[in-house]
């Protein structure tokens, strides 16, 4: 099933296309991996998901992004709205400066709901859902800045889970952690997919070819090659994929 | 350059740089060394909470003056600090970048602007208006306030505006990214992460506000009593030292010096407070 749709996006900063003319679906309970090198513009079209993008000046978007057949760059529509619905997890973790429980609540906070017990409960369930739970049970009211950073990166998938959206988007959301941490990231990824549909940046063609379902390979702001990705890996149409893949680019 | 010259260079900067402190060390040594003795003398309740203040019958008692000097600091910062605060948030975070390089230094131009300028705008503009429409005489604690408070706006904004600026933008996206609107995050997280440096900048302030004098004698009416409402006339410690120095002698201005001593207290803690709280933030 269709969960988002890209539609033909053109996207400028200033005077310089970082998009040309990129469509690719993206399917409810799968992992989609975005690759390619450096600067070939997988942030950008990650952040056009959740209209990130919104906050940068002179940033210039066109084309269609469907949301379950809504257009989430229709005027009109409520960016708080669409951002619930699509959460971002970063490449460097970025929980913000209190406890790790006012972390994880803070997204139902936003939303409106301050009952204790509601919250308490939700807290745990979510750290729980990340695998958190058993790490900071008893220090929830401890700074998350003090965290290691594979927990504060899996507080960050914690508190978005709190909030339930339904697609979740992750910018390289492992470059800042070592093999064993990046694993058990990957596996909770692997568990996820059973609620969320999920969107990974990654420049590590391993780590999409490990998590991923489906793959689009990205050069200069074109989408070059998009499939399922084990024929991606194996059967790439494109040379240009071939030629990444096989590791004489990037 | 040689090994030689540098080494002068080193040493004359250095004389200079210690001069400068010791200078400033000679003055506090100087103001404690006069003012100290007397308050021993007086006994420090009787010069603190005493309210009687007639130099020629010998009655140092400073309690209207302490008084004074509180009230118009908190009406400064009841007027400053959230219009302050409130006037960084803005200028950090809905302005754009561009009108901001030519906010930023006007702002720290007022911080320029002599403050007998501030204490004629209160006598000529601000008195007559408070004693029309308010009531009272005009020069009162409420016009203190105002003009105080406008005076340490630009000490209170600046600092603000780093604390905000400083707070890194990854904590405003994670925020955005959860659904929050701009005005959630910036109450839920950025003030939260700038606590400190907005901390630091209201008592910054505050001690601006308790060491004016030019304006503050202009604009309080200086009466030697103890202020029933915001309406009434009040003498602040530094109106009360600037006004009789300069005929005062002998245990009056020993007296006087002694007021120095307090003032000059009150305003070390303040700032040894501002500094701590800005450390704080540093240690995040
Ligand atoms: N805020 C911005 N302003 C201007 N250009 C940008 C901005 N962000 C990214 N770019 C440019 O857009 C291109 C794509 O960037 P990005 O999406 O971050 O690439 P990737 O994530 O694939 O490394 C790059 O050439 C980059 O320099
Ligand atoms: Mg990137």
């Amino acid at each position: 099933m269709l969960k988002m749709d890209i539609q033909k996006v053109d996207l400028f900063y200033g005077e310089f296309q970082a998009l040309k003319g990129v469509s690719m679906p993206i399917q409810a309970n799968k992992i989609t991996a975005l690759i390619g090198p450096s600067g070939c513009g997988k942030s950008t079209l990650l952040r056009c998901l959740n209209r990130m993008n919104d906050l940068i000046p002179n940033v210039r978007i066109q084309g269609t992004i469907l949301l379950d057949n809504f257009n989430i760059y229709e005027p009109g529509a409520r960016v708080e709205d669409i951002r619930k619905r699509v959460g971002m997890v970063f490449q460097r973790p970025n929980p913000f400066p209190m406890s790790v429980f006012d972390n994880v609540v803070y997204g139902l906070r936003v939303a409106g709901n301050f009952n204790k017990s509601f919250l308490a409960e939700k807290a745990e369930k979510s750290l729980k859902a990340a695998w958190l739970w058993d790490n900071v049970k008893d220090r929830l009211r401890d700074s998350a800045l003090d965290l290691p950073l594979d927990q504060q990166q899996r507080l960050c998938i914690a508190r978005l889970i709190a909030v339930e959206p339904e697609v979740i988007l992750m910018d390289e959301p492992c470059s800042a952690l070592d093999p064993i941490a990046t694993a058990k990231i990957e596996e909770l990824m692997n568990e996820l997919r059973a609620s969320y549909t999920i969107v990974i940046v990654t420049h590590n063609m391993h780590q999409a070819a490990r998590v991923s379902d489906f793959t689009g390979y990205m050069l200069l702001g074109e989408m070059v090659e998009f499939g399922v990705t084990s024929e991606v890996f194996i059967t790439p149409k494109d040379k240009r994929t071939q030629d990444y893949i096989s590791g004489k680019y990037g | 350059m040689s090994q030689k010259s540098e080494t002068v260079v080193y040493y004359v900067l250095q004389f200079i740089a210690l001069s400068a402190m010791g200078s400033l060390l000679l003055i506090a040594l100087f103001i404690l060394k006069e003012g100290f003795p007397f308050i021993l003398e007086e006994g420090p309740s009787k010069f603190l909470f005493s309210s009687t203040w007639e130099p020629a019958k010998e009655h140092f008692g400073i309690f209207p003056m302490l008084v004074g000097s509180v009230w118009v600091t908190f009406g400064a910062l009841v007027v400053g600090g959230p219009l302050g605060v409130a006037g960084a948030i803005y200028l950090v975070e809905f302005t754009p970048k561009g009108l901001m390089r030519i906010i930023k230094p006007v702002i720290e131009l007022l911080a320029g602007i002599p403050s007998v300028v501030y204490g004629f705008m209160g006598v000529a503009v601000l008195a007559p208006l408070i004693r029309t429409y308010i009531g009272g005489p005009g020069l009162s604690v409420l016009a203190a306030s105002l003009i105080l408070g406008i005076m340490i706006l630009p000490t209170v904004m600046s600092i603000s505006m780093d604390a905000l600026n400083s707070v890194p933008p990854s904590y405003k996206e994670g925020s955005l990214a959860l659904g929050a609107t701009r005005w959630q995050t910036q109450y839920m997280v950025v003030l939260k992460a700038a606590k400190s440096g907005i901390l630091a900048s209201i008592i910054l302030g505050m001690g601006r506000a308790i060491g004016e004098t030019m304006a503050v004698i202009m604009v309080a009416g200086n009466a030697v009593k103890i202020p029933n409402s915001v309406l009434d006339s009040v003498r602040t410690l530094t109106a009360n030292i600037a006004l009789e120095m300069g005929y005062a002698t002998g245990r009056h201005r020993q007296a006087l010096f002694a007021t120095g001593v307090v003032l000059f207290l009150v305003i070390m803690m303040l700032n040894s407070f501002a500094m701590w709280s800005l450390k704080e933030r540093r240690k995040k």
